[in-house]
């Protein structure tokens, strides 16, 4: 039963991603690798698609890959799934609000989680771009090391990082034109081609 | 029942103008919720938002479930949470079925090609605005480096490293507190 399997893959995505859409990106890597349901590169495709479509970015990809596994069912049912636990516990939460933010145990907990979370995602960030960016193939094909790297990809992401950073003119743009400005170099200079 | 539909037109309203991650909802939040419709104040909000950003799943969610149930119990919290994701899965459904049919296109290819690269640019500046946030002391930098390394170099679940984290932090915190 694929719609089962979905909704509990997902549910165990909304339970344990900590620290909003972003977080759930390492669960999404870890459902790639035990069952192929999508591929490292069609998860990046999705975050792209998933940052520039209204919506949260964490809904927006639970949504998109459940369509990618099992069609329109399969985006709501992995959706339902990724917010079932929310709604549960924050019911639970409200209920105990005051107590919540002052526990020593439960901001012990969180002082844990925080850099966990954020190393997660990092991880999940850092495996992608050695998939994309370097081709380990090719340079023990060749032996050449020039043919390690991806270089036109890595000059964008250099240039995109710092019109994001340290521009000011462009620092505070919204990620949608970064998005929209990164498809035009792929199109303009044949990225796919590689 | 009428309260219930305007709970979820509003949040699926909120959730189809809010384009990125849960924090560029905040101020669609706070012109809806606070200004308009007085439903929450500015403190409760941030309140929520601060529990959203710290308790498992997406904040945007998670925010919505919390005003929600404030207003109409349980059943307003889900109706609430249910209108805040109803844009995404719409739109999601119709930009998957676009994208499968024109797979094959070149042009599509080489944009997400270009596009790719810069999500990576993406990833890596919320990774340094969490690094700020959520790293800071020692014990924090440690945490990261164990779970950033164990996290490429074994296949184990994200789950083990976040409740074993989670553990972590609870025991630093009340050895510090019994130090101290």
């Amino acid at each position: 039963m694929i719609y089962l399997r979905l909704f509990y893959e997902f549910l165990q995505t909304g339970l344990f991603a900590v620290g909003g859409g972003l977080a759930t990106l390492p669960f999404l890597y870890d459902i790639s690798d035990r069952t192929g349901w999508f591929s490292y590169g069609q998860l990046a495709d999705m975050i792209a698609i998933s940052e520039s479509t209204p919506g949260a970015i964490g809904v927006n990809m639970a949504t998109y890959s459940g369509n990618m596994v099992a069609g329109i069912p399969g985006g709501i049912i992995a959706t339902l799934g990724l917010i079932t636990p929310s709604i549960v516990i924050i019911v639970i939460v409200a209920h105990f609000l005051n107590k919540f933010k002052t526990n020593e145990g439960v901001q012990g907990v969180f002082y844990g989680l925080r850099p966990a979370s954020t190393a997660l995602i990092a991880a999940a960030g850092f495996s992608v771009v050695l998939i994309d960016l370097v081709d380990f193939d090719l340079f023990r094909q060749t032996g050449s090391f020039i043919q390690l790297m991806n270089w036109r990809a890595l000059f964008l992401a250099i240039v995109l990082y710092i019109l994001a950073n340290h521009i000011r003119a462009t620092k505070q743009l919204h990620p949608v034109i970064f998005i929209a400005f990164a498809a035009l170099v792929g199109i303009i200079f044949n990225f796919g081609l590689n | 029942m009428k309260e219930l539909l305007n709970l979820f037109l509003t949040f699926a309203r909120i959730g189809a103008l809010t384009f990125g991650g849960g924090y560029a909802m905040l101020p669609i939040l706070q012109r809806e919720l606070v200004d308009q419709r007085k439903w929450v104040t500015e403190e409760e909000l941030m309140d929520y938002f601060a529990i959203g950003q710290t308790t498992p799943g997406v904040i945007a969610v998670n925010t919505a479930t919390f005003i929600g149930q404030k207003r109409k119990g349980t059943l307003g919290g889900a109706i609430a949470t249910l209108g805040v994701v109803f844009p995404s899965i719409v739109i999601i459904s119709i930009v998957a079925m676009f994208i499968n049919n024109f797979a094959d296109s070149v042009i599509l290819q080489n944009a997400f090609a270009g596009i790719r690269v810069s999500v990576y640019v993406l990833i890596l500046n919320a990774v340094l605005k969490l690094w700020k946030s959520a790293i800071v002391d020692k014990i924090g930098i440690i945490i990261f480096i164990a779970i950033f390394s164990l996290s490429i170099f074994t296949n184990l679940s994200p789950i083990l490293f976040i409740v074993g984290a989670g553990l972590a932090g609870f025991i630093a915190k009340r050895q510090q507190g019994v130090v101290s």
